[in-house]
């Protein structure tokens, strides 16, 4: 009976192996050689399933995921100024700044930025992680700008008195019209057509249009103040009413100034002002230099484990050497598949679990010795190893899962902490745990069935 | 089988001398504390040719920044420690430098975090690790529903923290070494790996008490120790070449963390048969 299953077995190990090889294959390398007359040309691209299964669609990429730290980028921590507002808007206010940062930040062209309110105590925070940014500081400026645009006529008190003394006609315009950045569909950099400078058009909503058509109208010759954040950007005077919701802001904008403020009112104002509390920048040429010091290192060090182990242990060394293989194929494809977001420390995670992940190996094969030392036949030490070892095996890895879930703080709690670093080691440190539980045990045991067993009779 | 227990004492004075060193590092040189928990600023600037040490300091004193420290690396590049500056300011001293000494400049990192920031990473860090080590205690409790187990894993878990905490104040006081979040994340992990060691062998002693209760104590632990030596020895080798190639070959800011594992994971090898199992010998003696 059991002979007969083993092909089954074998293929459908095999199979597996395919797939996990699959994912794991590194992205965008060029291929390129050629097997006689054979030419071979193309690129390794990440794996991708994209398919309809009853009309849902199922995409998953299997890309391998880099952290700040080792591609580069910024990790901003800004703190929302919630102290004007009642504690019961709070909430609200903090997801719509978070909104609104985030269209910033998209408008601005960052690819894969991440986003994210976090709460601590009374402090609301929002953190934002911005890859392959190099320009911080330009990020910055507009990141946290409230922009809260504002039109603004003359009082009639102040154009009295306007005729009298010399007043500067910017501290002239004081009187809120009511239209605000909310009446603003969209804006746009344009070119003046006379002098060519960029300008910003502004369409306004329909509420908008009707609002500024009034404001026209009641001050024809008289101007009004365009003002950002309570600084003013210009200051025209108006010719005639204008309906048709459209006006420009001329001021004297550098094209880059003009791209900003129209990603500002497109994006909107922010409810809170933002005040930023921490910032990390890395720069891109650090971390390829740290990531490739660390694959180095898991080599070397890997390697270093299956000298020692197939040294120690005989056979049963190489044995637990393929388990070990298989262990860091299979937690690099859940690494994709999660997917789990690499860091440094999340590598050295990962290198630590590589030697911890032996251990359930070495327990098994000391109590199959053990066993051996007692007499007992392999088959039946094998047997009684692998249950033995089991308790051991369990009890010892509990504390580790233990304490990678307090420092991975998994629903966030804003008692524990909340920092990248810690949490990515922890989350490479856990699934390395698990995925050496079932590698020692199942993976080994089905591989000591495999391949070991007639040889095993004759070398014990 | 080795009778292992004879030298209890010579455990006793070791571990007592490398905690009281330990310690006395602790209280006479203390520890220096990274950004992440009291505040400040790290830039690192490579300079495309070479720049006086003393012209970078005196850029930084011009604007008024204080610098708390300035490591000279390889390529003209230099890793400064600040107080907390904004994006605003490090600007002004890098456009300075740049345009004064005719050089440009790539700023590899940047990072800047509040003093509240730091202070309250401080109080998560420590109240999370509280958490942690209650954990591990609780479990201990229920693994072995025996009191003694308990404490004497619990015991020898604390010793490795003082071992880990000692060594690396040492470490912070020689080589520069700094208490980061990455640091109580080695804490940690030592802590588990200690407590995961002391339970493979508690547990052997365990199950022969269950067969055997007539035997001396001492002669279970003994025969304990003698087999479950060799997986312990190769279980912390097999970690250890990891690390060890970690700190070889790895990169220079996780190189303090991974000392940090490996002490850790060398007195958490240490004290399960040499801390632990002679407590627990001691305990259980004094029952009769």
């Amino acid at each position: 009976m059991k002979q007969k299953r083993k092909p089954f077995r074998v293929i459908f190990f095999l199979i597996i192996l395919f797939f996990i090889i699959r994912i794991d294959l590194p992205e965008n390398v060029p291929l390129k050689f050629r097997i006689g007359n054979l030419k071979i040309d193309s690129v390794i691209r990440a794996a991708e399933i994209d398919f309809n299964f009853f009309g849902i669609r199922v995409k998953k990429d299997f890309k391998t995921r880099l952290g700040l730290d080792l591609k580069g980028g910024s990790h901003l921590v800004y703190e929302a100024d919630t102290k004007a507002l009642p504690s019961g808007d709070v909430e609200d206010a903090l997801i719509s700044s978070r909104d609104i940062v985030e269209k910033r930040v998209n408008f601005y062209g960052v690819s894969e930025p991440v986003v994210q309110t976090v709460k601590s105590g009374t402090v609301s925070r929002i953190v934002v992680d911005l890859p392959g940014v190099k320009d911080v500081a330009e990020a910055l400026s507009f990141i946290g700008q409230t922009a809260q645009l504002d039109f603004k006529e003359e009082s009639v008190a102040s154009s009295e008195a306007a005729i009298a003394t010399d007043t500067p006609l910017i501290l002239r315009l004081t009187k809120k019209t009511g239209l605000t950045g909310k009446h603003i569909k969209k804006a746009t950099v344009q070119f003046d057509q006379n002098t060519s400078n960029p300008t910003v058009a502004l369409v306004f909503t329909e509420k908008g249009g009707k609002l500024f058509e009034e404001i026209t109208k009641r001050n024809v010759g008289k101007p009004i103040g365009i003002f950002l954040d309570q600084l003013p950007l210009s200051a025209p005077t108006v010719q005639q009413t204008i309906s048709g919701g459209e006006a420009v802001i001329t001021g004297n904008f550098t094209v880059d100034e003009a791209k900003k403020l129209a990603i500002s009112i497109n994006a909107g104002a922010l409810p809170v002002p933002i005040i930023l509390r921490e910032m990390k920048n890395i720069g891109p040429t650090l971390g390829q230099k740290q990531v490739q010091q660390s694959v180095l290192a898991g080599g070397v060090g890997l390697s270093a484990v299956i000298i020692f182990m197939i040294g120690y242990y005989g056979i049963l060394g190489v044995i637990a050497s393929g388990a070990l293989l298989i262990y860091g194929l299979l937690s690099f494809a859940i690494f994709k598949t999660v997917p789990v977001v690499l860091t440094l420390s999340g590598i050295a995670g990962f290198i630590l679990s590589i030697g911890m992940a032996v251990d359930a190996n070495i327990l098994i094969f000391e109590r199959i010795k053990e066993e051996i030392r007692r007499g007992k036949k392999f088959d039946s030490a094998v047997r009684i190893g692998f249950t033995r070892a089991l308790s051991a095996i369990k009890d010892a890895n509990i504390t580790t899962l233990l304490v990678s879930f307090i420092l991975f703080n998994p629903l966030n709690w804003s008692f524990f902490p909340q920092f990248g670093v810690v949490r990515g080691f922890a989350l490479t440190l856990g699934i390395g745990v698990l995925t050496s539980l079932f590698t020692g045990v199942v993976v080994t045991k089905r591989l000591i069935e495999m391949f070991y067993k007639d040889k095993l009779k004759t070398t014990i | 089988m080795i009778n292992f227990l004879k030298y209890k004492w010579v455990y006793g004075v070791i571990s007592i001398c490398v905690i009281i060193i330990g310690l006395f590092s602790v209280f006479r040189y203390g520890f220096s504390f990274s950004i992440d928990f009291i505040g400040g600023s790290i830039v690192e600037y490579k300079f495309d040719k070479k720049i006086d040490e003393k012209t970078v300091r005196a850029f930084f004193n011009k604007e008024k920044i204080k610098i708390f420290s300035l490591i000279v690396e390889s390529d003209h590049t230099y890793l400064i420690k600040t107080e907390s500056v904004d994006e605003k300011k490090e600007g002004i001293v890098r456009r300075l430098l740049e345009t004064q000494q005719k050089t440009h400049i790539e700023t590899l990192r940047f990072e800047t975090v509040g003093p509240i920031m730091g202070r309250e990473t401080q109080q998560k860090t420590v109240f999370a690790s509280l958490i942690a080590i209650v954990g591990i205690f609780l479990y201990l409790t229920f693994a072995f529903s025996n009191f003694k187990y308990g404490l004497a894993a619990i015991v020898a878990m604390i010793h490795d923290f003082l071992v880990v905490l000692g060594s690396y104040s040492l470490l912070s006081h020689f080589f520069g070494a700094e208490v980061d979040t990455l640091f109580v994340t080695a804490v940690l992990t030592s802590l588990s790996f200690s407590v995961h060691d002391t339970i493979i062998v508690f547990d052997k002693i365990r199950e022969y008490r269950k067969r055997d209760t007539i035997t001396a104590f001492s002669v279970l632990a003994n025969k304990a120790f003698t087999e479950t030596i060799v997986r312990s020895l190769n279980n912390s080798l097999t970690t250890m070449l990891m690390l060890v190639a970690l700190i070889l070959l790895g990169g220079a800011s996780t190189r303090f963390f991974v000392s940090a594992l490996l002490i850790g994971i060398i007195t958490g090898t240490y004290s399960s048969p040499f801390v632990a199992t002679p407590l627990l010998d001691m305990l259980e003696r004094r029952k009769r």
